[in-house]
């Protein structure tokens, strides 16, 4: 697809956000593939917590998740011995193309050529695929979403649902294409090719690749979260597992997971609970006759230690990447995840990514919302979205004397001319007599104002000065 | 200085300090203690909405229904536990009316291709199952491997009806599962299923097409 086929490869361009927004508002295929998409997640979301006292839930996923990340670096080392003891290798990375290097060395140890891939955002920051690929190994996708979307060379543009911004007309195309398989407008059938197509690849592949959803520090356990089996094929088929997270991934017990469950499912996609919740606590026993001879787990630390160092910024990683502000953003069910050009999109894209890549190369994401605040209600954890969207906003134009700028490229939307005229206005303000003659003097010649104003008016009409001012018609009212 | 010991100095010498640590209360998680019959009632309402299939058996008529339910599809063989009593009863059983009976008793690579292209159907334990969510726990061992209960297209679970669980906080605070972890373990809750294309749902895409459970009460 040509609209999309720009940002796919190694290099995304952040900063083209406004003429991909542009072109995704005007593309009726893209709004009508998300808007009907995002329209069932709602409603499905609102029906999943009927008869649940939603807030005191959200309340204690908040509480969790805090509880987690206070304890981060304690946990961090308890998990590790913990998996240790359970036969799991640990590795850490202090960013992405660190952790691809740990698992290209894994690879090349046991000789593989195809490594077979569960979901994992984390391994599309690090650009896992195109890394490996560089160094002769194949990677497949094997989720049926990123599938799709590998064989679109694209990249997902929804963290839960990658391939939502495609229908079924084009996924047979692509399909057709690709892998040969006849053209059909019949999901049943594409699913039962892609099933065929990669049963073949479970069975063959030297390693298999997954992401983790919670990490438990006290039995050393790895969760995984999936619907479709492609998560279980991966982590039990090859006889190397390697699974990559964030290091914020990590919680105390069992029973945080229970609660983060709960939370998680209902959110993204409205489910009580997925097909499958896979824990995993260390490869293949002597006597087992199935599953992996190793287990390793990357700790990827990418920006995350970085956000960690200031309070308010420090909510965005209690983020359990369930999709459900993306669900409810209006800006995101209009554009689609790829207008975005980052990993992340939507709102939680909107703050996560300027601490990973910078402002000076996302300033446009904190401004891409309407701050109706949507995001912020529904997020599982209660991360505040939208006041966060307001500080990077400020911070983004010229900082705050009160945050100490914690996020890279500080100032980097700030416009001399915009900040002049506020300079300007601050001035007239605080100084009664310029203040007088200035508004009156814009009544007396209101009909010389300009009807167009900027990018402001390309939507909007200028608003009119009034006939008299404020001032004017007080003194009149004789007040 | 190490990744790890760059990583975790930056977390130990956080600039903002000190973090408070919130109490977590977790009864919000608790639902009211159904009877046994309201448990059955909600897991099979729970599990047949995700395309799961239910029966009601005893411990006389179990064998009698599986045989109904694999002769319905044609199945040619059953792959069984070989020391879980599932597994005795049905070879002890020597019924001409069930398929042929499989043991997964060697490492998975002397078979890999056999079991992918020619098992027709498993049957597993559970440790229980969860009210609440219609979800199955299996703790997979060397009787009862991982992907006895992923790779065949009809998976057959049995289910104690005394073993249901009202939720999954429950399941595991009952079954201490802080004291340890196997190697691996599962919540199933259905059939494989996906809905990446463009939302419709599909059954089958990488795991079993069936999952039907015998809840013996």
């Amino acid at each position: 697809m040509s609209e999309t086929a720009e940002h796919t490869g190694h290099h995304i361009d952040v900063k083209e956000f406004h003429p991909r927004a542009q072109a995704a508002i005007h593309n009726p295929k893209i709004r009508k593939n998300f808007r009907s998409a995002m329209d069932g997640l709602m409603s499905k979301r609102k029906a999943a917590f009927e008869g649940w006292d939603l807030e005191t839930l959200r309340e204690l996923g908040a509480n969790v998740r805090l509880r987690a990340l206070a304890n981060l670096p304690d946990l961090l080392e308890q998990l590790e011995k913990k998996l240790t003891e359970n036969g799991i290798k640990v590795h850490w990375a202090v960013d992405g193309d660190e952790a691809c290097r740990i698992v290209r060395d894994i690879c090349k140890a046991r000789d593989a050529k195809t490594v077979i891939k569960g979901k994992s955002m984390v391994s599309e920051e690090m650009e896992l695929n195109h890394y490996l690929k560089a160094e002769g190994i194949e990677a497949l996708e094997s989720d049926l979403g990123e599938y799709i979307v590998q064989l679109a060379d694209e990249t997902p543009s929804h963290i839960i649902m990658p391939a939502i911004h495609k229908n079924t007309g084009e996924i047979s195309e692509l399909m057709h294409e690709k892998t040969g398989t006849d053209l059909s407008n019949d999901v049943e059938y594409l699913t039962a090719s892609a099933r065929q197509q990669l049963r073949e690849k479970f069975m063959n592949a030297d390693v298999g690749v997954s992401g983790v959803n919670f990490a438990v520090a006290e039995t050393g356990t790895l969760c995984l979260v999936e619907n479709e089996g492609n998560g279980r094929m991966t982590t039990t088929v090859p006889k190397c597992h390697i699974a990559v997270t964030g290091i914020e991934k990590v919680v105390p017990s069992m029973e945080d997971v229970s609660a983060l469950l709960a939370l998680l499912t209902r959110s993204a996609t409205g489910q009580h609970i997925t097909t499958y919740f896979n824990m995993i606590s260390g490869p293949r026993k002597a006597e087992e006759l199935d599953g992996p001879e190793e287990v390793h787990l990357v700790l990827v630390d990418n920006g995350r230690s970085s956000i960690y160092q200031d309070d308010e910024l420090l909510d965005t990683l209690r983020c359990i990447r369930c999709g459900a502000c993306m669900n409810h953003c209006p800006v995101y069910t209009r554009v689609g995840g790829h207008a975005y050009g980052t990993t992340y999109p939507g709102p939680i894209g909107k703050i996560l990514m300027p601490h990973l890549i910078g402002l000076d190369e996302g300033r446009h994401l904190p401004s891409a919302s309407s701050l109706c605040g949507a995001c912020g209600e529904v997020c599982p954890v209660k991360i505040p979205i939208p006041d966060l969207l307001v500080r990077l906003r400020q911070e983004s134009v010229d900082g705050d004397n009160l945050h100490p700028a914690k996020v890279r490229g500080h100032g980097a939307k700030r416009s001399s001319k915009e900040a002049l005229i506020w300079k300007g206005w601050a001035w007239m303000h605080a100084s009664p007599g310029i203040y007088r003659f200035g508004t009156s003097a814009a009544t007396k010649f209101r009909a010389l104002q300009p009807s167009k104003a900027g990018a402001w008016t390309d939507y909007r009409t200028a608003p009119k000065l009034a006939a008299k001012t404020l001032h004017q018609r007080m003194k009149e009212r004789g007040q | 200085m190490s990744s790890r010991e760059t990583i975790l100095q930056r977390l130990r010498n956080r600039t903002g300090g000190e973090l408070t640590v919130p109490e977590c209360d977790f009864s919000v998680l608790a639902r009211p203690d159904w009877p046994t019959n309201e448990r059955i009632e909600r897991f099979e309402k729970l599990i047949e909405s995700v395309h799961g299939e239910v029966h009601h058996v005893s411990e006389d008529s179990w064998v009698d229904r599986l045989a109904e339910v694999l002769n319905t599809r044609g199945a040619r063989n059953l792959l069984v536990p070989k020391q879980h009593e599932i597994g005795q009863t049905l070879r002890a059983a020597d019924r001409d009316d069930l398929p042929e009976l499989l043991i997964y008793d060697e490492p998975i690579e002397s078979w890999q291709a056999h079991l992918f292209n020619e098992v027709d159907a498993s049957i597993t334990s559970t440790r229980g199952g969860i009210a609440e969510t219609g979800s199955l726990i299996l703790w997979p061992n060397d009787d009862e491997p991982r992907l006895m209960s992923l790779v065949p297209p009809v998976h057959i679970a049995v289910l104690k009806a005394s073993e249901l669980y009202t939720t999954f906080h429950e399941a595991m605070q009952a079954q201490n599962w802080a004291a340890g972890m196997p190697t691996n373990a599962l919540l199933i809750s259905g059939p494989s299923k996906t809905a990446d294309i463009e939302q419709t749902l599909a059954y089958g895409v990488h795991g079993p097409k069936e999952l039907i459970v015998l809840i013996i009460e």
